[in-house]
């Protein structure tokens, strides 16, 4: 089976090489992701973190950006290893989609 | 290197790619199972990413080898310089003698 991320040799449209700057919250997710694999935690390795990637089927993986994929992953493994639930999750990310709608930062 | 996992292939050897499509965390491309080429030089050891993916030590650990493959082996009518090659890192299990 080959996965969504192993497209060597597949045909595709032309490639965006223009080098751009890493946004704040990708920097977040980068940070995260060292953290959950540091020598106090060892939560998840960048190896089981490159595997979820590629585990999040190919719609999803289409859909996503770089950095989304990487958070995507950290939290199906996160949700996975009992570190977090689902449902807090979910309750968070609606805690702060209130909060941005009250304050006019996303409609 | 270490004598516990001597490099089986030799420089100039010629290998074949598994052509295995197993799941899991495989990082030897898609596009090159089943290609040959040859042994540019073993890397040395070093943890095995398809258990490492798993979430277990990696052990035991796999010998790392650069492998040149020609373009024109690796696509169906390649039609840039024949001398074209590429060079794509492989662990000794996705090898055998070709």
């Amino acid at each position: 089976m080959r996965g969504p991320h192993d497209v060597g040799g597949t045909p595709t449209g032309p490639v965006d090489t223009d080098p751009h700057k890493m946004t704040f919250w990708e920097k977040q997710i980068d940070a995260i992701h060292t953290l959950l694999g540091d020598e106090k935690r060892h939560i998840t390795t960048r190896d089981e973190n490159r595997y979820a990637i590629e585990s999040l089927g190919h719609d999803a993986y289409a859909r996503l950006t770089y950095y989304e994929r990487w958070t995507a992953a950290m939290a199906a493994q996160l949700v996975r290893k009992g570190v977090v639930t689902q449902d807090e999750i979910d309750a968070k990310v609606a805690e702060i989609k209130q909060r941005l709608e009250e304050t006019g930062e996303i409609e | 290197m270490s004598t516990a996992l001597e490099a089986a292939f030799k420089e100039g050897q010629r290998v074949r790619v598994r052509e295995d499509y197993p799941p899991g965390h495989i990082r030897t491309p898609f596009y090159i199972r089943g290609k040959v080429g040859h042994v540019v030089k073993a890397l040395g050891e070093f943890r095995n990413p398809e258990r490492l993916g798993l979430g277990l030590d990696g052990s035991p650990k796999k010998t790392l080898y650069k492998v040149r493959f020609q373009q024109a082996d690796v696509w169906p009518n390649y039609n840039g310089p024949v001398h074209d090659s590429v060079d794509i890192d492989i662990y000794q299990h996705w090898l055998e003698k070709a």
